[in-house]
């Protein structure tokens, strides 16, 4: 059986990902957070977010945004796709009435020696322009046909092979 | 033990707080299993239409069975909001609230999260946590307020042992000015 998504053989150093937009209610922050079992009031309570932590608006919790990273990249690369590392940078917060867009672009594609393929991928969450979250994920991706990144275990899997940039 | 190299101490930090660099603290068993009502719930609020997580098929050829988005790692470790007996809020990430009480620093945001993936994680698994504090930063003003970084781990074992994740988070305590 095949499934939708790309093989390893198909991706080139600056392939850019297709852009992602999604408008931020209060009810896209909270679902998040609940959905993530985060109860703290940041995420659902605007006096509470204004008052104590300062900010304009409730906002999205940091769970929440690596989902929609995870949503970003297998959107693009499909469910034989298997996310190694992810690691991001909140330097803004997202609130209601924003409009999110993701943007991603392959850094660089390597087989490592258990031979598994891996592409590494620098997104940039914007609002309006302004650049709120950096992230970079290492992705692995079948490299024939009956190749499955999900069926690595042990030494045949290595997420984290040298230190995160 | 002294601090391994990667972990930073700062002289002027409690000694309290500079006891726990390096430390294993609050080893604990998730409160629930690993269930696909909540997997549901997280693909839905981020429109996640993989489908390994939807389509039991795609699940048991790809993955050998139904398996939770891996982003989804920290919310197995979350503790229930109430639960009998409790007459305090349960927190995850006790040691970031630690830090914010023994630093008296009340407000608290993270900046940086980083996710290393190990073994899939199942339905059904109970998953085990262990939290260490790595680093604390000097004093540092910043847009929110003055306060301090730091840096700390969470590991991820199910119950067979086997590592899940690592997930290492920058927190920044501060008081507003």
């Amino acid at each position: 059986m095949s499934w939708p998504g790309i093989r390893f053989e198909q991706i080139e150093v600056g392939d850019e990902l297709p852009e992602l937009r999604v408008e931020v209610t209060p009810s896209t922050v909270v679902l998040g957070a609940l959905a993530s079992r985060d109860w703290r009031p940041m995420h659902h309570d605007k006096d509470f977010a204004q008052n104590r932590n300062g900010t304009r608006h409730i906002f999205i919790n940091t769970p929440h945004n690596a989902a929609y990273f995870e949503r970003y990249l297998t959107d693009w690369a499909g469910p034989l796709a298997r996310i190694g590392r992810i690691q991001f940078r909140m330097q803004d917060s997202v609130f209601p009435g924003d409009t999110m867009v993701f943007r991603g672009r392959v850094e660089k594609v390597e087989v490592d020696d258990a031979d598994c393929g891996w592409v590494e991928v620098a997104i940039l969450l914007s609002v309006q322009d302004r650049v709120t979250t950096q992230c970079s994920a290492r992705v692995a991706l079948p490299r024939a046909e009956d190749d499955n990144p999900w069926r690595r275990r042990g030494e045949a899997w290595r997420p984290a092979p040298t230190a995160t940039p | 033990m002294p601090p391994a190299a990667s972990e930073k101490v700062v002289d002027d930090l409690p000694v309290e707080v500079q006891s726990w660099i390096g430390q294993r603290r609050y080893t604990q068993l998730g409160e629930f299993d690993v269930e696909r009502g909540y997997i549901f719930t997280s693909c839905a609020s981020v429109q996640n239409g993989n489908p390994l997580y939807w389509d039991e098929k795609a699940a048991e050829v790809i993955t050998g069975g139904p398996i939770a988005p891996p982003s989804m790692i920290s919310v197995w470790f979350r503790p229930h909001y109430w639960s009998p007996g409790r007459s305090e809020e349960a927190l995850a990430l006790q040691l970031h609230f630690d830090l914010k009480a023994q630093l008296e620093l009340p407000e608290a945001v993270m900046t940086d999260n980083t996710i290393i993936f190990h073994e899939p994680v199942r339905v059904g698994d109970r998953l085990r946590t262990t939290q260490i504090l790595r680093s604390v930063s000097a004093l540092k003003k910043t847009k929110l307020g003055t306060g301090r970084f730091w840096v700390f781990d969470v590991e991820i074992e199910n119950a067979q042992g086997e590592l899940c994740a690592v997930e290492t988070y920058t927190g920044f305590g501060y008081r507003k000015e």
